[in-house]
């Protein structure tokens, strides 16, 4: 791409991007270990979210089952370590490439149903990805997981040596890929591909009229979510030193659901909203009461009551019009 | 065991597994066929039918002393009435007001799952609690034993089924539902209360799913996350007996009842877990309409 | 040293017999050799006030607690939590840890391991505990010990897995209260295989515990001279049990079971139900019924079937155990003293209490002032080689062996007499011996 090309997506809302992402360098500094802890595995999980958007928000289609992407990703990673050894580049890698096959097989298959099949249909692939890693117990340690080592969380080039489980640069690793696929995302989103993706939210019929393959562009908005949903599950394994089934479970599909939902589906920067004000609202209310679910339910029911396009929904539709 | 008495014993497996699915799947197939709506939260209440059929039986036992039997019945009739109340409290409080949108609902349905399920945590606790079968007699084939509460939840299943299908066909509040699905617009213009038709079902479904609990709580027990399973059985009946059909969701869970209890002889108990989940997967993808629906939707 | 006798002077002031009624008992507190017999055979009550006034610091030691208290462990979470309020009360009335008082703070995992990191990091760094401590589920331990290790957060699982003796985790995760799934495997095939028979199916839930316990109970009972004829793995979704049981074959002399979860009691009935009179022996793990009463319909059937227990749920009339029911508020059935239909997970929550004791014994081993002792705090729970049974270890003597960071205690075998638990065997620490896989001690701190 040629720097004219780029030249209409250097506006204001490009530098309202590159803003949050020096905020989010700048928390580290200021914030105290424990939220800048938090944001570390935050930032994580809205790469994931990030991804969950790009299908869900901009292309209309809801999967129940993107944890099997996620899964791939931190089992591509993890067992590459676990049991071949590799090291921390390669592993990345192989989970990043273990997500987008999953996705690509998946994809293609789901892809030929729609709305509510299209759930079921993902939601159950899901499911037999979770009975597969439980069924390969030899291999995963099932639901108990296991502990990806210390070495292997180590970035050594030449003399320089970087230990990912320190905090500080844990936070940068989160940051780094997640300021990557945040302007990855911008760009997709405002490309022709993008418009693409939109235009079958709104209306398939009209787009397939306009000349546009749906499967074609339904399938590419689903491998890339799936391989951020990759990156973030190889990232996890390897930031926080653990794989395990859980992650593949129904619960952590339906998740980055509820983030993008309350962070304002079809936005950009929506999930980072919505995964930040979830972490802390379940954190802070799970001091207060066991039941602190239950308050995230009623929040649920009152967002799609009173705002139903979720926080940054909102502000766009009041203040922000033409915020990607 | 040998071959054939142990199909006999996971085809008597399946049909209690179908005989319960297929109530619990009715109400979520009337839910999504009449008001388009995917009741996320279905499965709660099915575990809220479980939990209050616990506290029915335990209370009517404990305070007024009743026989089990007795106490079964006041739980049989008690539970599904005051879960579709809540189901009615649901729908005017929250489905209503979003004019019943698709997606929304969705979201407001995993917002009520969460919130039934963590009431049912506060006030119920975490235990898993067994309700007292209402009489306890053991069939003796010749090869095994067999519950003979068990053979009456598939009686009383198809008898409540029955009662449905009455419902629906012979009766008033069926043919306003049956109007209803068939043209929302239509019917309005014909002075059909489409607003209480939507409460009715919602609380209808609701009440099926609840009965179906109540039904297997003394094999089972009520637990506060039992909801999760008859959620995604019911999801998986629905849409491969073909979204708002009737006669597939009841064909579908027969067929998804009995293969997850056949399956189980021939092949691992977990592989044919995941077998049976990616052939659901790929019915789906090679028919996307279900395997009864007859457009595509 | 001077310290150390400083430490000891406060203790030995007096007692308070009205606040803690059975504290008789206690004067025969004979807990472990090595570093700090002296300290903690003097434990005894002190007044309410002035209790904690010589302490070089009157603040709290705050242990972290990560609770099951929602999610899939709620029913453990429960009762862990409360005989970890119990624990932590009898240690504030006996005056604390260094003189200083023990505050838990809890925090709910939600039985989730990327829940149990966050927990952790929580501890650490919000809440400055000293230790972290109380996990029992398996999958929540792995996910959080990494982060401990980071976080150089000393912790402290109460979960019986096996995978801190396996070497898995790291220096700063021990379990010191309860013995580990593999110990207790090994310890029980020698009893099954003499006294039920030597062909033995198993059903276990097709997951890491359940590997566990095919694994080493496989290899355990073919050194006497029996074998495993069928595996029968039950998936985790799996709500009902009645068609996997035709897998069992004739020949089986002894159906071994072990299962977790909600769906226990369904697994148990429905194996009654299938066999009927006709059965053959069956032996089981309490953990298919932890949290069950024992009468509850359907479980007749089970009646004169056996059970490995940790520690008996019906009382024995040992004083120690009488003892730390009172405490708790376990009746002599084993349910909540206020309410005889909830009943405990009597054979694993001993260890929380053990725990904390070990806890305070190591604390007052390295004379722990804070966060920055929490690496000699390792090092003195490591020194450790023995618990005597007493009112801090009420479930039994019990071995540690600090390289592997593993305690070993002895196990109970117990019948189901109408609707009641009685121990027919007791094995002994050795039995659940096995070879090192790991020492820790190499690791650094």
């Amino acid at each position: 791409m040629t720097l004219s090309a780029l030249m209409p997506v250097l506006d204001r809302y490009f530098w309202l991007h590159i803003a949050v992402i020096a905020a989010l360098l700048s928390l580290l500094f200021v914030l105290p270990e424990y939220h800048s802890g938090i944001m570390a595995r935050v930032m994580v999980l809205v790469v994931y979210a990030l991804g969950y958007n790009l299908l869900f928000g901009y292309t209309g289609l809801l999967s129940l089952g993107h944890a099997l992407y996620f899964s791939a990703g931190m089992y591509g990673a993890g067992l590459a370590i676990r049991w071949l050894d590799w090291s921390l580049f390669p592993a990345f890698f192989s989970g990043i490439v273990a997500a987008t096959l999953v996705a690509l097989v998946i994809g293609s298959l789901a892809l030929r149903t729609i709305g509510v099949a299209f759930m079921i249909v993902t939601m159950m692939f899901a499911q037999t990805g979770y009975l597969l890693i439980l069924y390969f117990n030899e291999y995963t340690r099932g639901d108990e997981g296991f502990v990806i080592g210390q070495a292997a969380r180590l970035i050594e080039w030449g003399s320089i040596t970087v230990d990912l489980s320190a905090p500080d640069n844990r936070y940068l690793a989160a940051w780094l890929v997640l300021s990557l696929c945040l302007l990855v995302k911008l760009i997709l989103v405002r490309s022709p591909t993008g418009r693409v993706w939109i235009g079958l939210r709104e209306n398939e019929e009209r787009a397939r009229l306009l000349g546009f393959n749906p499967y074609r562009y339904k399938l590419s908005a689903f491998v890339i979510s799936g391989i951020y949903a990759g990156i973030a599950g190889a990232l996890y394994a390897i930031l926080f030193g653990y794989a395990g089934a859980t992650f593949a479970s129904i619960q952590y599909s339906i998740l980055p659901l509820l983030w993008v939902l309350l962070g304002g589906a079809g936005v950009v920067l929506g999930p980072v909203f919505g995964t930040v004000v979830m972490f802390y609202l379940v954190d802070y209310l799970s001091e207060q009461t066991s039941a602190y679910m239950l308050f995230v339910g009623v929040v649920l029911v009152v967002l799609v009551l009173v705002a139903p396009r979720g926080i940054l929904g909102s502000l766009r539709r009041r203040l922000l019009h033409g915020l990607p | 065991m040998d071959f054939w008495p142990y199909l006999l014993l996971a085809s008597l497996e399946g049909a209690v597994m179908a005989a319960v699915l297929a109530l619990t799947a009715l109400g979520l197939s009337l839910v999504f066929g009449v008001m388009r709506v995917v009741n996320v939260a279905h499965g709660e209440f099915f575990m809220l039918g479980a939990v209050l059929a616990w506290w029915f039986s335990s209370v009517s036992t404990q305070w007024f002393g009743i026989s089990p039997a007795l106490a079964f019945t006041v739980a049989f009739i008690m539970s599904p009435l005051v879960t579709a109340a809540v189901a009615l409290v649901a729908d005017r409080l929250v489905l209503k007001r979003l004019n019943y949108q698709p997606e929304a609902t969705i979201v407001a349905t995993i917002g009520i799952l969460y919130i039934i399920q963590q009431l049912a945590l506060t006030f119920y606790g975490p235990d898993a609690r067994p309700v007292v079968a209402p009489f306890s007699y053991r069939v003796q084939l010749p090869w095994f034993g067999y519950s003979g509460y068990k053979l009456f939840v598939i009686a009383a299943a198809v008898f409540l089924l029955g009662l449905v299908w009455f419902l629906l066909s012979r009766t008033r509040a069926g043919l306003l539902m049956r109007a209803t699905q068939q043209d929302y617009e239509t019917a309005q213009a014909f002075g059909i209360p489409v607003s209480r038709v939507y409460a009715g079902v919602f609380a209808f479904g609701a009440m099926l799913a609840a009965m179906a609990a109540v039904l297997i709580v003394p094999i089972q027990q009520a637990h506060y996350l039992m909801g999760l399973d008859p959620l995604l059985l019911s999801f998986i009946v629905v849409i491969i007996g073909g979204l708002g059909s009737l006669r597939g969701t009841l064909i579908a869970a027969l067929l998804i009842g009995m293969s997850d209890g056949i399956i189980s002889v021939f092949f691992s108990p977990t592989l044919a877990k995941i077998l049976a989940t990616t052939l659901v997967a790929m019915v789906l993808v090679f028919r996307p309409q279900g395997l009864f629906g007859d457009r595509p939707q | 040293m001077s310290r150390d006798s400083k430490r000891d002077n406060h203790r030995d002031t007096s007692l308070d017999l009205n606040r803690q009624p059975v504290d008789v008992k206690r004067r025969k507190l004979l807990t472990g050799l090595g570093l700090t017999a002296g300290a903690v055979a003097g434990s005894q009550l002190l007044p309410v006030t002035g209790r904690y006034v010589q302490a070089a610091s009157s603040e709290p030691i705050r242990i972290g607690f990560q609770a099951h208290r929602t999610g899939i462990g709620a029913s453990y979470g429960r009762w862990y939590e409360r005989t970890t309020i119990a624990a932590a009360a009898r240690i504030n009335d006996m005056g604390g840890i260094n003189g200083r008082p023990v505050e838990i703070i809890v925090e709910d995992d939600g039985t989730d391991p990327k829940r149990g990191a966050e927990v952790i990091e929580k501890f650490a760094t919000k809440h400055k505990t000293d230790v972290a401590y109380g996990t029992l589920f398996s999958h929540v331990v792995i996910g959080s010990a990494p982060r401990a290790g980071e976080l150089k957060m000393p912790y402290f699982v109460v979960s019986e897995g096996h995978h801190v003796a396996s070497g898995m985790l790291n220096r700063y995760v021990l379990q010191p209260g309860i013995t580990d799934v593999k110990s207790q495997v090994i310890a029980m095939a020698p009893w099954i295989g003499d006294n039920l028979g030597k062909k033995v199916t198993m059903i276990y839930p097709d997951f890491a515990f359940g590997h566990d316990h095919r694994d080493n109970f496989s290899e355990a009972i073919k050194a006497q001279g029996g074998e495993v004829i069928e595996k029968i793995a039950i998936p985790p979704t799996e709500t009902s049990f009645f068609k996997y049981f035709p897998k069992i074959p004739r020949e089986t002399e002894v159906v071994y079971h072990v299962m977790v979860g909600p769906a226990v009691l369904t697994f148990v009935k429905e194996m009654g139900e299938f066999f009927g009179a006709n059965r053959p022996e069956i032996f089981g793990f309490i953990d298919s019924l932890e949290a069950v009463d024992m009468n509850s319909p359907g479980l007749e059937a089970l009646d004169g079937t056996y059970f490995w227990e940790a520690m008996p749920r019906y009382a024995t009339g040992d004083e120690h155990d009488a003892f730390y029911r009172a405490h708790v508020g376990v009746n002599e059935t084993g349910a909540s003293t206020t309410d005889a239909k909830d009943v405990s997970t009597y054979s694993h929550m001993f260890g929380c209490w053990e725990t904390l004791n070990i806890i305070k014994r190591g604390m007052e081993a390295c004379n722990y002032q804070g966060p920055d002792d929490r690496a000699s705090l390792i090092e003195a729970v490591e020194s450790f080689e023995t618990f005597e049974k007493s009112d801090n270890h009420p479930q039994g003597d019990k071995v540690f062996n600090g390289k592997t960071h593993q305690a070993f205690g002895a196990q109970h075998i117990s019948q189901l007499n109408e609707g009641k638990l009685e121990v027919v065997h007791t094995t002994s620490i050795e039995d659940g011996m096995y070879e090192d896989e790991v020492d820790y001690t190499t690791q650094s701190l």
